[in-house]
């Protein structure tokens, strides 16, 4: 392959999956996403993977978890409905500590909705979506390098942690085309002890599974998958900090929004606005300290989100209300113009948020 | 350049095909031919033909597109005015066809007219820096599921290789050795080398067919 490929971030996550050793893809068709399964139809095939278009998506989060719990580096992908589908699944994988990447390439909602972009599955990632006490580790890319890069990532610390690992992206990421690279890319890989290979007659069996009849015993469970948790947390949290330095006002978005936002925030800076970005990668864990310590220093913060408000209530919550925040939204899959996003941030300078 | 009555653009999605179908067809216009442009994508709903009919229609061509183009409808569905292209001698037609073998499927009903009249040109649109077409091997590979799909041969190659942004005259330079090689593999003339209209001032190549409209989705800088 050439030094540089001209990729959608469809494509990205999916040749970037392939090369973190994932050999079994299974999911069903929804636009904007459809690339994914289409590159790894033509791929899997080749090199001995695995390629299965289930009858639904109900059926193709089971099929990840029997592979996850085999060991194998696993994967599907959907967009916002069809997310909605599988969580019931996404429940089931966390709470039997196995390893996942589950894509969600976001439209506009909720119900049906429609097929242009949006962030509107925020809640629905970072705060559950299936029943039950659990976490994701949710990526949020904003480039269609970071498509790739953040595919290979999510595959490890899925593995590292036991966890889900979410790709959060939006239709304009899945679709939009940029010359990438995938040289110096490194693949870590994890010994599964747990995984369920076959005693061979040789050791006891492994077991996977996420019922506990006994409440005693269901809460240790829930207890130790919250430690790990913790772990996550305290090492895990990406973020991107820009003009940040003598910032006096903070603008916080991720994904496509941080893109739209980084040109408004390059136009406010032209007339004087002294104001920065905090771009969260890791949706959860959320990169608490930043936004603490940015509230110290900043006189208040906008968001620029693809939906109603939603990581806004996460920017109060990790900022204990130090300072005020704005909401910056466009939903439905629409996008705010740069022009729409430095209007919020001559406001905050203002004082009206 | 010297033209058939009829030019189909076919390729692997993402190759380029409806960029450079709008650019030919302006281009025709230009040269005074009287011309229609028909959007046959069935697979995407996004980057249509329809994007640029603006465009289109200032340089006086006719666009057929289907019913539910550009209207986040994602209802596959061909339109009846298409067959106006195969039916109509006295156009010039200009095809976009889908990506791929599934894209092309949909060109398979118009195949047995196109045939008869025998005044047409299948260009198949290469990018060797685009995933799954990055050897002359696997463009190949692309080109038969194409034909076996629409059960139409191409006739030509162009040489749409880029790295959008990125690109330079060095790009294209660099991808010669790519073209010829398909070239030579598949049998079939390269009609043209393809550049966005600056870079294609500094080819010293015979053939450089240059866009001068290149429809801009998203005009950011890199994360």
């Amino acid at each position: 392959m050439a030094q540089k490929v001209l990729m959608k971030g469809n494509e990205a996550i999916a040749e970037a999956a392939i090369r973190a050793g994932c050999r079994h893809y299974f999911g069903y068709p929804i636009t904007p996403q459809t690339e994914i399964a289409a590159y790894m139809a033509k791929k899997m095939p080749k090199i001995g993977g695995v390629f299965l278009q289930a009858e639904s998506e109900i059926a193709s989060i089971n099929m990840v978890y029997g592979a996850a719990a085999a060991g194998m580096r696993v994967m599907t992908s959907s967009s916002s409905p069809g997310i909605s589908l599988k969580a019931e699944g996404l429940s089931y994988i966390a709470g039997s500590d196995v390893p996942a990447l589950v894509v969600n390439v976001q439209r506009g909602g909720p119900g049906l909705g429609g097929i242009q972009p949006s962030q509107s599955d925020y809640f629905q990632a970072t705060k559950g979506g299936g029943h039950g006490d659990y976490r994701m580790i949710v990526l949020a890319p904003a480039s269609v390098q970071e498509m790739a890069s953040l595919t290979i990532k999510g595959f490890e610390l899925a593995d590292k942690y036991l966890m889900t690992s979410m790709i959060l992206a939006d239709g304009t990421i899945g679709q939009m085309m940029e010359p990438i690279s995938f040289e110096d890319t490194e693949i870590k890989t994890f010994e599964k002890p747990w995984a369920l290979t076959g005693t061979k007659c040789a050791r006891k069996h492994n077991v996977v599974n996420s019922l506990y009849l006994k409440p005693e015993e269901l809460e240790v469970k829930n207890f130790e998958r919250f430690e790990r948790y913790k772990v996550v947390e305290e090492n895990e949290a990406m973020w991107e900090e820009y003009m940040m330095e003598d910032a006096e006002y903070c603008v916080v978005a991720f994904g496509i929004a941080s893109r739209v936002a980084k040109n408004a925030v390059v136009s406010a800076r032209k007339e004087g606005i002294k104001v920065g970005l905090i771009r969260p990668i890791t949706l959860w864990p959320f990169p608490k300290q930043a936004l603490l310590e940015a509230a110290d220093k900043v006189k208040g913060f906008v968001c620029v989100e693809l939906n109603m408000g939603q990581m806004i209530e996460d920017v109060r919550l990790y900022t204990q209300c130090k300072k005020p925040v704005s909401l910056c939204c466009r939903c439905g899959g629409m996008i705010p113009s740069p022009e729409e996003v430095l209007e919020s941030i001559r406001k905050a300078q203002k004082g009206e948020f | 350049m010297n033209h058939k009555r009829l030019t189909l653009f076919a390729g692997h999605y993402g190759s380029g095909k409806t960029n450079i179908a709008v650019n030919y067809a302006i281009r025709l216009a230009q040269e005074g031919k009287h011309v229609c442009i028909a959007d046959l994508d069935i697979v995407n709903p996004y980057f249509r033909t329809k994007d640029s009919a603006k465009e289109l229609t200032d340089a006086g061509v006719t666009l057929i597109s289907p019913q539910f183009a550009n209207s986040n409808v994602d209802l596959p569905a061909l339109p009846a005015e298409a067959y106006r292209l195969v039916q109509d001698k006295g156009i010039y037609g200009v095809m976009d066809i889908g990506g791929d073998d599934r894209g092309a499927y949909a060109l398979g009903r118009y195949v047995p007219f196109i045939k008869e009249e025998g005044n047409y040109r299948m260009i198949f649109v290469a990018n060797c820096c685009r995933p799954l077409t990055t050897t002359a091997e696997e463009a190949l590979e692309v080109m038969r599921e194409i034909e076996a799909a629409c059960g139409l041969q191409f006739t030509d190659i162009i040489n749409n290789s880029n790295l959008g942004p990125e690109t330079t005259a060095e790009t294209v330079i660099e991808s010669l050795a790519y073209i010829q090689k398909l070239s030579e593999l598949s049998g079939l003339p390269v009609f043209a080398h393809t550049a966005e209209s600056n870079i294609a001032k500094q080819l010293d190549l015979p053939d450089v067919f240059p866009l001068h409209l290149q429809e801009k989705y998203f005009d950011l800088p890199i994360a």
